[in-house]
C-alpha cells in the first residue's frame, strides 16, 4: 500500500519525535525505575498524540486509524513501552466513549483524555476472567441514583496513576457469560477505589500495571456508559481498534529488531568477515524483513478498510493481531540469535525488544483468542 | 503584524553526502530537508505568535516545485501562509540574485511598519550566511544577525547576538530582519491536526510574471545573469580531528588535561 502524502508526513513526524525524544537515557530510566514518566506523557500531550484518532470536536487531532497505527508502529520501533503511553486514550479508553457515550460524558471524560490532561484506563480482566471475560465477577448493584461496585480487576495498565477507569461489572446476575455486564466510568479518587502493588513484569517496564480493587464504590448513574446490561456487546465492537494498535506495536518492535540486526550483522566480524556475509545470517534477515512487510501491508490495509466500514474488519483486526504478534516474537528471537551472546546482555537493544515482544501475543486477547475470533467468523 | 520567514530546502548532509563526478553535490540522491537554522527562524516567529494573537506567520521559499512539500510541513507546524517563488527565470541565482528576488517578493506582499523578517543564519548546502543580510540591505531595513535570544516589546526587539568571543545585546525597531542560530530555540514538531489542515491555509506561487513589475527585478539582477559569483574551484577541506572536551573546573580536570598534554609531548 502506498501511503498518501499526508500519511507520509505523519510517519515522518512520529519517527522524528520518537528518534529525538526517546533518548537512551530516558529508556534506561524507565527500565531501571519501572515508573511512569509524567514529563514524557506531557510532551506527547503538547503535540496531541493522546488524541490522534479522536475527533477535533472532542479535543483530538481528527486522524484516522492509519494515523494511529503509524504512530504506535513508529513509537514502538524505538520504545515499545512508550508506544503504550499514547495508546489507551486512542483505543480502548476512547472507543467505548465515542461509541456509546452521551454528549455530557464525552465532554467530561473524552475531551481531557484527548488532550492528555487526564488518564483513562481500561479495566476488563479479573483474576478469574481473562480470555473468558464473560466470567466477570465484579458486581454493580443499583441503589437510588447510584450503582454500588464491588470486585477486583487485575493487570490494569496505567491503573496506579490513572484518573479514570472504564470498569466492567455484572449488573444482571440472572444472565450468564458476557450478557448482563455493563460499563462504568469510574473516578479513581472515589471512596472505595484502591490499587494493588505494581506487578514486576518481564517487559514493557515503565508503565505500571496493577490491580484495581473496588469496595462499595458508589458510582453515579450518569457514569453508566452505554446501555444497561449490554455493555459487553458494545465494548466488543470497540476492541477491534485496540487489536489493530497492538498489532502495530508488534510491527514496530519487529522493525526495531530488524534495524538493529542489520547494523550488527554488518559490524560484527567472525571467521575474518562480517557475519552478514554468512548465508545463515543474511537469510534470517531476509525472512525477518519479508514477514515484517507482510504484517505491515495487512495492518495498513485493515486500518483503511476498518474506517471505510468494511464488514470483514473485525476478523481482519484479529488477523492483524495474531499475525503481527507471532511474527514479532519470531523476529525478536532471530534478532537475539544474530547478536549471539551480546543479544542476551541488557546493554543491547534487542534484549529489551525480545522481552517487550512477548506481551504482544498475550494482552488485548491472546493469540488463541484471535484464532477463536477468526475461526468463529469463518465457521459461523 | 506579519512575521515573514525565509526558508530553504536543502539536501540532508547529516548522513552520506552524494557527490557527482565533477565534485558538486548530487542533490537528486539525497533526502531534502528544511535548512536547520531556518527551522529556528520559523520557531522564533511561531513563539511571537504564541504570545501575541494578531501575529501572522508567512513562510517564503525560493526553489523548484518540490519545495512545496517543505512549505506544507511548515504550515503543519503552525505557520499561517506560504509563498513559493518558482520560475525558470530565477534558476541559477547566487546569493546576490536570490536575495534580490526574495526582497522583491517581500515588497510584493508589502512590508509594513511592525513586520519582522526572520532568516536562518546560513544554509547547510552553501554556508555563506549572505542571503539574510543582503535582503535587509536591499529593503533598506535594519538587521541583527546571529540571534540567540529575542524579546519583543511594542515595536522594539531586544536581540542577544552570539558571537565567537561573547555576546552582544542590540535593540532594533521594526521593520527589521533577524538571522537566527540554533541556540535560539528548539523548533516544535508538526501535529497530526496541522498535517490534516495544512491544505486549507493560503498557499501562493510567485512566478516571474507575479514579480516582474517589482523595481528590484531586472533581467540582469536575477538568475544566472544576475549572479556575480563564479565558482572557481570547489573541494572538500581536510578533515580536522575531533576535539576532546573535558568537563568540570576542579583540580581533577586540570590534572587530566595536564596528563593528556604530557602524553602528547606538548608540555
Ligand atoms: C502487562 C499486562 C498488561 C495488561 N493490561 C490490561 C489492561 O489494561 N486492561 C485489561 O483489562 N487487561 C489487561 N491485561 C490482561 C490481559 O488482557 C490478559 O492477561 C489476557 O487477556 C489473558 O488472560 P489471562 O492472563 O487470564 O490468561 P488465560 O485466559 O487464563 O489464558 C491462559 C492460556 O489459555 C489460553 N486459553 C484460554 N481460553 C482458551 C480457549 N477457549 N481456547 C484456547 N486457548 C485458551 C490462552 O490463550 C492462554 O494461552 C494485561 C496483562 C498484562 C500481562
Amino acid at each position: 500500500m502506498i501511503l498518501s502524502e499526508k500519511h507520509q508526513m505523519m510517519r515522518n513526524l512520529f519517527r522524528q519525535f520518537a528518534e529525538t525524544e526517546f533518548t537512551s537515557e530516558l529508556l534506561d530510566e524507565l527500565e531501571e525505575t519501572g515508573e511512569f514518566n509524567r514529563a514524557m506523557h506531557d510532551k506527547m500531550a503538547q503535540y496531541g498524540f493522546h488524541g490522534v484518532k479522536i475527533p477535533v470536536e472532542y479535543g483530538g487531532q481528527g486522524g484516522d486509524s492509519l494515523a494511529y497505527v503509524l504512530m504506535i508502529e513508529e513509537f514502538a520501533r524505538v520504545s515499545p513501552v512508550l508506544s503504550i503511553y499514547a495508546n489507551t486514550s486512542n483505543s480502548l479508553g476512547s472507543g467505548p466513549l465515542l461509541f456509546c457515550g452521551t454528549e455530557e460524558q464525552k465532554q467530561k471524560y473524552l475531551v481531557p483524555v484527548a488532550k492528555g490532561e487526564k488518564i483513562l484506563v481500561f479495566a476488563l480482566t479479573e483474576p478469574g476472567a481473562g480470555s473468558d471475560a464473560g466470567g466477570t465477577l465484579t458486581t454493580a448493584v443499583e441503589d437510588g441514583d447510584y450503582f454500588v461496585l464491588n470486585g477486583r480487576k487485575t493487570f490494569i495498565s496505567g491503573a496506579p496513576f490513572a484518573d479514570y477507569a472504564v470498569i466492567y461489572a455484572r449488573t444482571d446476575p440472572s444472565q450468564k457469560g458476557s450478557k448482563g455486564i455493563s460499563m462504568f466510568l469510574v473516578d479513581m479518587k472515589l471512596p472505595g477505589v484502591s490499587c494493588g502493588k505494581p506487578e514486576h513484569k518481564m517487559g514493557i517496564i515503565g508503565y505500571p500495571t496493577s490491580d484495581i480493587i473496588l469496595e462499595d464504590v458508589r458510582v453515579h448513574k450518569s457514569d453508566l456508559l452505554g446501555p444497561l446490561h449490554k455493555g459487553f456487546a458494545t465494548a466488543m465492537k470497540t476492541l477491534d481498534g485496540g487489536r489493530l494498535g497492538m498489532a502495530a506495536q508488534a510491527l514496530g518492535i519487529a522493525q526495531g529488531c530488524l534495524d538493529e540486526s542489520i547494523r550488527y550483522a554488518k559490524e560484527r566480524k567472525q571467521f575474518g568477515k562480517p557475519i552478514a556475509k554468512f548465508q545463515a545470517i543474511s537469510f534470517m534477515i531476509a525472512d525477518m524483513a519479508t514477514e515484517i512487510e507482510a504484517a505491515r501491508q495487512l495492518i495498513y490495509s485493515t486500518a483503511v478498510r476498518k474506517d471505510a466500514g468494511d464488514p470483514e474488519s473485525s476478523k481482519l483486526c484479529a488477523m492483524c493481531k495474531l499475525f503481527a504478534a507471532e511474527m514479532g516474537n519470531r523476529v525478536a528471537y532471530k534478532a537475539v540469535q544474530i547478536h549471539g551472546g551480546y543479544g542476551y546482555i541488557k546493554e543491547y537493544k534487542v534484549e529489551r525488544f525480545y522481552r517487550d515482544a512477548r506481551i504482544t501475543s498475550i494482552y488485548e486477547g491472546t493469540s488463541q483468542v484471535q484464532q477463536m475470533v477468526i475461526s468463529g467468523n469463518l465457521l459461523k | 503584524m506579519k512575521c515573514i520567514v525565509c526558508v530553504k530546502q536543502v539536501p540532508d548532509t547529516s548522513g552520506k553526502v552524494a557527490v557527482k563526478p565533477d565534485g558538486t553535490m548530487d542533490r537528486s540522491k539525497m533526502a531534502a530537508i528544511t535548512n536547520p537554522d531556518d527551522l529556528n527562524a520559523v520557531e522564533a516567529a511561531l513563539t511571537l505568535k504564541d504570545h501575541q494573537s494578531d501575529v501572522k506567520v508567512v513562510v517564503v521559499s525560493m526553489g523548484p516545485p518540490p519545495a512545496a512539500r517543505m512549505l506544507r510541513e511548515l504550515l503543519a507546524m503552525g505557520c499561517d501562509e506560504a509563498v513559493l517563488i518558482s520560475g525558470r527565470e530565477f534558476g541559477g541565482s547566487d546569493t546576490f540574485a536570490t536575495s534580490q528576488i526574495l526582497a522583491a517578493a517581500i515588497q510584493h506582499m508589502g512590508l509594513e511598519r511592525d513586520d519582522v523578517i526572520f532568516c536562518g543564519r546560513q544554509a547547510i548546502d552553501g554556508d555563506t550566511a549572505q542571503v539574510g543580510p543582503q535582503i535587509a540591505e536591499k529593503l533598506g531595513i535594519p538587521q541583527v544577525t546571529y540571534a540567540a535570544e529575542i524579546q519583543k516589546t511594542g515595536d522594539t526587539l531586544t536581540v542577544r547576538r552570539m558571537l565567537e568571543d561573547g555576546y552582544m545585546t542590540i535593540q532594533v525597531q521594526t521593520p527589521c530582519l533577524i538571522t537566527c542560530i540554533k541556540e535560539l530555540n528548539t523548533p516544535r514538531y508538526q501535529t497530526v491536526r496541522g498535517i490534516l489542515e495544512c491544505d486549507q491555509k493560503p498557499y501562493q506561487v510567485y512566478d516571474y510574471e507575479t514579480l516582474k513589475d517589482e523595481p528590484l527585478i531586472e533581467p540582469d539582477t536575477i538568475g544566472l545573469k544576475g549572479s556575480p559569483t563564479n565558482v572557481y574551484k570547489s573541494f572538500s577541506p581536510p578533515v580536522k580531528g575531533a576535539g576532546q572536551m573535558l568537563e568540570g573546573s576542579g583540580r581533577e580536570t586540570v590534572d587530566q588535561l595536564f596528563g593528556i598534554l604530557a602524553e602528547k609531548h606538548i608540555i
